[in-house]
C-alpha cells in the first residue's frame, strides 16, 4: 500500500534516513534537542520581560510565583503569559501534527493546510462570524466541529476496502479546495470590515487568548501528545516497509490510522483556539529532521521546533509596530524564506 | 492506447467541449433561441440586440473559459509529470502566489481598478515567482529534484501569501478590489486581453508537449532517464518554462483559478495512462470544458446575480475528483 504513495524518488530511501540518523549521533542529537528547549525558554524570557512595561527577567520568578506588584501582575500573568503559552501550545500541537501527516503518509507537502483540516475549520469559523454573528466562544467550537467533520469526511470518502494513504491525501486536496471555494465565495460576498476581519482570523492569531480556550487545549495536548509520542516509534518502524514492519510486529494500518487521527486532533485543537497558523505544521518537521535526523528524537524536536516557531513569530508580530499583526503571518514570512534556505544548503538532502 | 479508443475519446471529448461552447453562447440571463444565436454568429456587426450580447458579453468570457482552461489543465498536467507528485498544481511553483502580489502591487501602489489592467502585473508576478522557485530547486545539492521543487514552491507560497495579507489587513481599499480579482473569474474581460496573452498560451503549449515525450523517459527515474540519453536538468527546465508560460497566462486572464489543473489531470489519467503527450491534450481538453462548464453553471445558481467560476470549479471540481479518486481500484505510479 504506503509504499508507491506519492513516492518522491528524490527523498532519502527509509534505510537511508535510518542510518544516517544513526550516523549522526545520539549525543549530539540529545544536545540539539536541548539546546531547542533552552531556545523556547529564552524566548518565554524575552516575551515576559519586554514589552510597555518592562519588567527585570530577574524579576520573573518572584513574579510567575504570585509575588508581585499590581503592575508586574498585569503585564505578565494578564497579558504576556496567556498569549505565550497559547502560542507554545499550539507550536507544539501543530509541529507534531505535521510530523505525524508527513511520517505517515509519506508525503513532504502532506500537513493539515494541505488536507483540508484547516479548511474545514476556517470554512466553519468564518461562516460562524459573517453569516450567523458569531462572537466569544462560538468561533472557537465552529472551527472545531468544523475541523472534525472536514477530518471525518476525508476519512470516509478516502475508505474503500482499505486505507491508502495517496487516496487520502487526494480527497483531502479536494475538501481544502471546497473549504477555499465557499471561503473565497463568503469573503466576496460579505461587508468588507467584516470580512477583513474573517480574513485576519484565517490567518492564525494569539493576540488575544483567554484562560479557559488555552486551558482546553492543555488538557487536550497531555491526552495527545504522549500518544504522538508512542506512536512514533511504530512509525519508525513502518518506515522500513509495510513488509519489514509486519515481521517486527507492527500492524501497518492500524498505525497509519491511528497516527492520521492523532494528527487531526492536534490540527483541530490548535486551529480552534488560534486559527489556522500558516506554515507550522508544514515547516517543523522538515527543520527537525535537519537537526536531529530522521530517528525517535524527531517527533519532540518537531514539537519544540514548532513551539519555538510560534512564540518567536508572535514576539515579532507583537513589536513590529502600532499595526498588531497576526502571528501566522510572520511564521509564513519567517519560517517559509528559513527553509529555503535550508533547500539551497550543501547538505540540505535531507529536507 | 488503442487506435479506436483514442479516436473515440478525441471525438467524444471535443464533441462535448464543442456543446459546451455552444450552451455558454447561447444561455444566460436572456436565452437565445438556436436560430437567433446562429443569425449572432453568422453576423457579428449586425447591431441587434442577440449580437450585442452574444458577441459583446458571451464570447469574450467563453474564450477566457476556453482559453485559460486548457492552459490550466496543460499546465497541471506537466506539473505533476515533473515533480512525480499527484499532489502537483500549477500553483505549486508559486505562480498564483506572484500574481496575487503583483495585483497587490497594481491595486495599491497604482491604483489599478480593472480586470485588463492586472493582466501584466499578473503575468510578471507568476512568472517572476517561478523563476524563484525554480532557481532555488536549482541552487541546491543534486539539482531541481522533484521534492525540492514541491517544498521550494510551498514555502514561497507561504512567505508570499503572507505579505499579502499583510497589506490586505492593513489597506481596506486594496482588500475591497483585490477579493473579487482573487475568486477567479472570467467575466468581465475582453477578447483583446486575451490577445495579448495568447501568444505566451500558445508557446507554453507547444513546449508543453515538446517536454511530454521528455517526461515519458523521466518517469523511469532520473537515472534510468540519463542512461536513455536525455538532458534531465534541460527537460525539467523545459517543463518548467511551459508551465510558467501556462499556468502565468492563465492566471493574468482569469485570476487565481485554482483546481483545474489538478482535476483535469485526474480525470485524464485513466484514459491516457503513462503517455505523458496524450495526458497533456487531454487535459487541455477537459480542463477548458470544466471551466466553460462552471462559467456556465455560475450563471444560474444565484439569480439575480453570478457565480464566479473560480467558486463554481471548486464546488463541483472536489465531488468530481473526490469520485474519480474512488474509483481508480490500484494505487496508481503518478
Amino acid at each position: 500500500m504506503t509504499a508507491q504513495i506519492a513516492a518522491m524518488d528524490a527523498s532519502p530511501a527509509p534505510a537511508v534516513e535510518v542510518h544516517r540518523a544513526l550516523a549522526l549521533g545520539r549525543r549530539r542529537r540529545i544536545i540539539t534537542v536541548a539546546a531547542l528547549a533552552a531556545g523556547v525558554v529564552a524566548v518565554a524570557v524575552l516575551s515576559l520581560s519586554l514589552g510597555t512595561i518592562p519588567i527585570s527577567p530577574l524579576r520573573l520568578p518572584a513574579v510567575l510565583t504570585g509575588h508581585g506588584d499590581p503592575l508586574e501582575n498585569l503585564a505578565v500573568l494578564t497579558l504576556r503569559l496567556p498569549r505565550w503559552t497559547t502560542g507554545a501550545l499550539v507550536g507544539i500541537a501543530l509541529g507534531l501534527a505535521g510530523t505525524l501527516f508527513q511520517t505517515t503518509l509519506r508525503n513532504p507537502l502532506a500537513s493539515p493546510d494541505i488536507l483540508g483540516v484547516s479548511g474545514g475549520a476556517s470554512l466553519a469559523a468564518v461562516t460562524a462570524m459573517l453569516v450567523f454573528h458569531a462572537t466569544g466562544a462560538g468561533v472557537p467550537l465552529a472551527a472545531l466541529a468544523g475541523g472534525a467533520v472536514a477530518a471525518a469526511a476525508i476519512g470516509v470518502l478516502s475508505w474503500r476496502e482499505g486505507f491508502a494513504g495517496q487516496r487520502f491525501v487526494l480527497v483531502g486536496i479536494a475538501l481544502a479546495f471546497l473549504a477555499s471555494g465557499g471561503l473565497s465565495y463568503l469573503i466576496t460576498r460579505a461587508d468588507v470590515r467584516a470580512a477583513q476581519q474573517a480574513l485576519a482570523w484565517t490567518v492564525g492569531s494569539v493576540s488575544d487568548p483567554n484562560w479557559g480556550e488555552t486551558g482546553m487545549l492543555a488538557i487536550a495536548l497531555v491526552v495527545l501528545v504522549p500518544l504522538a509520542l508512542w506512536l512514533a516509534v511504530p512509525l519508525r518502524v513502518l518506515a522500513l516497509g509495510d513488509d519489514a514492519a509486519r515481521g517486527l510486529g507492527v500492524r501497518p494500518v492500524g498505525t497509519t490510522i491511528a497516527a492520521t487521527a492523532v494528527g487531526v486532533a492536534l490540527a483541530s485543537v490548535a486551529t480552534a483556539v488560534a486559527g489556522p497558523v500558516a506554515f507550522v505544521a508544514f515547516v517543523s518537521a522538515p527543520i527537525a529532521r535537519r537537526m536531529v535526523g530522521a530517528g525517535g528524537l524527531q517527533p519532540a524536536a518537531s514539537a519544540l521546533t514548532g513551539a519555538a516557531l510560534v512564540t518567536a513569530a508572535d514576539f515579532v508580530a507583537a513589536r513590529l509596530g502600532d499595526f498588531q499583526a497576526p502571528v501566522g503571518l510572520v511564521t509564513g514570512a519567517v519560517g517559509a524564506p528559513y527553509l529555503l534556505w535550508l533547500l539551497t544548503r550543501k547538505d540540505g538532502a535531507a529536507a | 492506447m488503442s487506435p479506436t479508443r483514442a479516436a473515440t475519446t478525441i471525438v467524444v471529448c471535443f464533441a462535448a467541449l464543442a456543446l459546451l461552447t455552444l450552451l455558454s453562447l447561447g444561455l444566460g440571463a436572456e436565452a437565445l433561441t438556436p436560430g437567433q444565436l446562429l443569425t449572432a454568429l453568422a453576423h457579428p456587426f449586425g447591431g441587434g440586440q442577440a449580437e450585442r450580447i452574444v458577441i459583446g458579453l458571451r464570447l469574450p468570457r467563453t474564450v477566457v473559459a476556453l482559453v485559460a482552461g486548457a492552459a490550466l489543465g496543460m499546465a497541471g498536467a506537466v506539473m505533476q509529470g515533473v515533480t512525480r507528485n499527484p499532489l502537483a498544481d500549477p500553483g505549486l511553483l508559486g505562480v498564483n502566489a506572484g500574481a496575487s502580489l503583483a495585483v497587490v502591487t497594481a491595486i495599491g501602489a497604482f491604483g489599478i481598478a480593472t480586470a485588463s489592467g492586472y493582466v501584466w502585473f499578473a503575468f510578471g508576478g507568476a512568472a517572476v515567482a517561478a523563476a524563484v522557485v525554480y532557481a532555488i530547486g536549482v541552487l541546491g545539492p543534486g539539482g531541481a529534484t522533484p521534492v525540492r521543487l514541491a517544498i521550494a514552491g510551498a514555502a514561497l507560497t507561504a512567505t508570499l501569501t503572507s505579505i499579502v495579507t499583510l497589506v490586505l489587513l492593513a489597506h481596506l481599499d486594496v482588500f475591497q478590489q483585490y477579493r473579487f480579482w482573487q475568486v477567479g473569474s472570467v467575466s468581465g474581460r475582453s477578447l483583446h486581453d486575451v490577445g495579448v496573452i495568447a501568444p505566451f498560451a500558445a508557446v507554453g503549449a507547444a513546449l508543453a508537449l515538446i517536454g511530454g515525450r521528455m517526461l515519458d523517459v523521466l518517469a523511469l527515474g532520473d537515472d534510468a532517464a540519463r542512461g536513455l540519453g536525455l538532458n534531465v536538468p534541460v527537460a525539467r527546465a523545459i517543463c518548467a518554462v511551459a508551465v510558467v508560460l501556462l499556468a502565468g497566462s492563465a492566471t493574468s486572464i482569469a485570476g487565481p483559478v485554482v483546481f483545474v489543473g489538478l482535476v483535469a489531470t485526474h480525470a485524464a489519467r485513466p484514459i491516457a495512462r503513462h503517455d505523458h503527450r496524450w495526458l497533456i491534450g487531454l487535459a487541455a481538453v477537459i480542463g477548458a470544458a470544466a471551466l466553460v462548464a462552471s462559467d456556465l453553471i455560475g450563471r444560474f445558481v444565484a439569480p439575480p446575480g453570478e457565480l464566479e467560476a473560480g467558486v463554481v470549479i471548486a464546488l463541483v471540481g472536489a465531488p468530481v475528483m473526490i469520485a474519480l479518486v474512488r474509483r481508480r481500484r490500484a494505487v496508481m505510479s503518478a
